[in-house]
């Protein structure tokens, strides 16, 4: 199993957001993760991915069977994590060719792999371009710097390329993305795939999994994962609302 | 003179210097005895500035001015210095490279060089002997002595120099390089005197560096006057990489005609304390002057910075932008004061200053000022203070780059936005080189700025980006 979390409890100051979550992924796999705004989905991607500032009280979270909990994010993301940003970050002056080629070296190193060399290097970038369209010039541009919002996460979806994680988080990547790019962004993700990685895609609209069809939908509400189903689950969320999800909760 | 400055053994061997360089003994700069007299005279009606003084509130002089630093009054022989001091032989002529030692001009055959285009470039002294009329058209025009001790101080005891003369519509491609160096077997006081004369149209690159060699403590003076004549443009770069038992005192006073062009751009790398000033007079419509500087400080280093831009006629235009980072206990000061006098419409400038601080004992005393009397002007002015951002570390430390290395990619990022704008490439690749060094801790004091060398390894511009 690639990602197991268990009963997982997060508080940040002291305010509890996530309640217990359970959350199995395999390779192979694409998750899709739903609810509405403000349920602990993108918290549960920057506790997955290590950030700071998230309190554990509760549970665990095992990737390739190893507990993350006190590992640093680089560290995750040496081990094979990566996590698309909701809101990428610009970082004016570092360019992006500087970062994909410090990133890759310092994930090779960890591997005790030799720096990539040169021109495989380029020959990288440029491939990995044409994978999300991207048809700028991306060798002198600081990172994100400029860039519209459809671009900031075709760049997301870019690296994700560049660095080929075995567990990407895609945290609302569509939002925000006219229909043109988010076909792009899906397209990028599903030739991304392969039977030794997996995906787990959260988003808020139903829209994007017309296009990155998942194996497992979960839908989280309340800092729990409510529900769990395959990709016909998606559709009738769509068609129901999360209206229905509130009531079914309060059913129980 | 109060009784806390009499506390400076310099004061006691300022008569003797006086005499030595200037008196019945000294030899060059014969005609300009008077003005040095009188500089001499308002350098003791003003003595050494303390901190009572509001430009002078946030650098205190105290520390280093309590040491018996000597000066050298005598002349030395070239071939000696030549040998021990300067690791990269001295370049002839057309590399462009000038030395000084000590605050005198080091040379291989002749002290001053006439190009076939009339370009003159070398010593002060000699310029002075064969060109006076020249020389004294400008000299000590810029760098007022009235109300400045340090510049009073260095009119009254400068050896010697660089003097550049760039005539009318010649344009120098290949950059000029001073290098300043000290580190001597002595605490040494150096005064260093520039002239630097761009006639109409005419262009350069000039480079100054002020690097030591060893850990010896030192006082460096440096007074540079630069006049642009109409149209005539420079790229000005000061690089300063002392030991930290080493003061640096630069000022450059920069004389600006109609439609000239000023891009000046200090690179402060190391240094126990330094403060640059800059005073720009905006003085033909349609000038233009850069101001930049980026500061790098960490231990108990002390950098300070003084911009005074003077918008004397409309439709000129003035951009500063001063950037810092800031570990341990090091302290900078950033001042700017732009000043847009009553018919200066139509005048833009803006000002800014950026800084990083890393510790919670760093400090950083900025304060960009205005002063406007026209009332058609577009001016801004800003200073920031923080610390690296969480949001952009966490995002680089996601895509596997250590939290050293990102915090090292953020801080070089943060520096990029003044180093990118040095317009020579290989001066720029050498400066962002030492910017990273710097910052890992691995910049040498005797890491020298120069361009040419004897010795290629100093050259070698390629950059490991896995460190960064």
């Amino acid at each position: 199993m690639l990602l197991q979390i268990k009963n997982l409890h997060v508080s940040i100051n002291g305010k509890e957001i996530l309640r217990g979550i359970n959350l199995e992924v395999n390779k192979g796999e694409v998750h899709a993760i739903m609810g509405p705004n403000g349920t602990g989905k993108s918290t549960l991607a920057n506790v997955i991915a290590g950030k700071e500032g998230y309190e554990i009280t509760q549970g665990e979270i095992l990737y390739n069977g190893k507990d993350i909990q006190k590992m640093p994010p680089e560290v995750r993301a040496q081990e094979g994590i990566f996590l698309g940003f909701q809101y990428p970050v610009e970082i004016p002056g570092v360019s992006m060719t500087n970062f994909m080629r410090t990133s890759l070296n310092e994930i090779r190193k960890y591997h005790g792999q030799e720096p990539i060399p040169a021109k495989e290097f380029l020959a990288r970038m440029a491939e990995k371009k044409e994978l999300v369209e991207i048809t700028a010039k991306l060798t002198n541009r600081s990172v994100n710097e400029g860039f519209s919002g459809g671009e900031k996460k075709k760049n997301e979806i870019y690296q994700m390329a560049m660095l080929e994680p075995q567990l990407a988080i895609l945290d609302e990547t569509d939002s925000g993305l006219d229909i043109d790019a988010l076909r792009i962004v899906a397209n990028g993700v599903n030739k991304l795939k392969t039977s030794e990685n997996a995906t787990v895609v959260i988003t808020h609209y139903q829209r994007l999994l017309d296009y990155i069809v998942p194996d497992f939908v979960h839908v989280l509400f309340e800092g729990k994962v409510v529900l769990s189903g395959g990709k016909e689950l998606a559709l009738e969320l769509e068609e129901k609302g999360y209206d229905w999800i509130k009531k079914e909760t309060e059913k129980r | 003179m109060s009784k806390e400055l009499n506390s400076i053994p310099v004061l006691d061997s300022i008569p003797q210097w006086f005499d030595a360089i200037v008196g019945k003994e000294g030899n060059a700069f014969k005609g300009l005895q008077n003005v040095r007299t009188s500089a001499l005279e308002d350098f003791n009606r003003l003595g050494f500035p303390n901190k009572k003084m509001e430009k002078w509130r946030s650098t205190d002089l105290k520390n280093v001015l309590s040491f018996d630093y000597s000066m050298a009054t005598k002349d030395f022989l070239m071939k000696d210095i030549l040998e021990e001091v300067f690791e990269c032989e001295v370049q002839e002529l057309d590399s462009y490279v000038m030395n000084l030692y000590k605050g005198r001009f080091v040379y291989k055959e002749s002290p001053l060089h006439i190009l076939d285009d009339g370009v003159i470039v070398g010593s002060l002294s000699a310029a002075f002997d064969k060109y006076p009329e020249l020389v004294e058209k400008h000299f000590g025009k810029y760098a007022k002595t009235e109300n400045n001790a340090f510049n009073a101080l260095n009119t009254a005891l400068f050896l010697d120099g660089l003097f550049v003369y760039i005539p009318k519509n010649v344009k120098v491609e290949k950059p000029l390089q001073l290098i300043n160096a000290v580190g001597t077997t002595e605490d040494v006081f150096v005064q260093n005197r520039n002239l630097i004369i761009l006639e109409e149209n005419s262009q350069l690159t000039l480079i100054h560096c002020d690097d030591s060699y060893n850990y010896k403590r030192s006082f460096t003076n440096s007074v540079t006057e630069i006049v642009l004549g109409a149209n005539a443009s420079i790229d000005h770069y000061r690089l300063q990489n002392i030991n930290n038992n080493s003061s640096l005192k630069s000022t450059v006073a920069v004389e600006q005609a109609r439609d000239s062009r000023l891009n000046t751009n200090s690179i402060i790398l190391n240094g126990g304390l330094i403060r640059n000033e800059s005073f720009v007079t905006l003085n033909g419509e349609g000038a233009h002057a850069d101001i930049l500087g980026v500061y790098l400080a960490d231990k108990n280093q002390h950098i300070d910075n003084q911009v005074y831009v003077d918008h004397a006629v409309p439709h000129c235009t003035s951009n500063e932008l001063f950037k810092g980072i800031l570990d341990d206990y090091a302290r900078a000061v950033f001042n700017g004061h732009i000043l847009v006098r009553r018919d200066a419409q139509e005048t833009l400038a803006s000002q800014n200053n950026a800084n990083i601080i890393l510790t919670d004992k760093a400090m950083i005393n900025t304060k960009p000022f205005l002063e406007i009397y026209a009332d058609d002007v577009k001016c801004s002015h800003g200073a920031t203070v923080g610390q690296l951002d969480d949001s952009a570390l966490f995002y680089i430390r996601q895509r596997g780059i250590s939290e050293d290395n990102a915090r090292m990619l953020l801080m070089y990022a943060f520096a990029a936005e003044v180093t990118q704008k040095i317009k020579i490439d290989s001066l720029r690749e050498r400066v962002e080189d030492m910017v990273k060094k710097r910052l890992r801790g691995e910049l040498s004091i005797c890491d020298q700025c120069v361009l040419q060398c004897s010795n290629p390894e100093k050259y070698n511009f390629e950059i490991d980006m896995s460190k960064i």
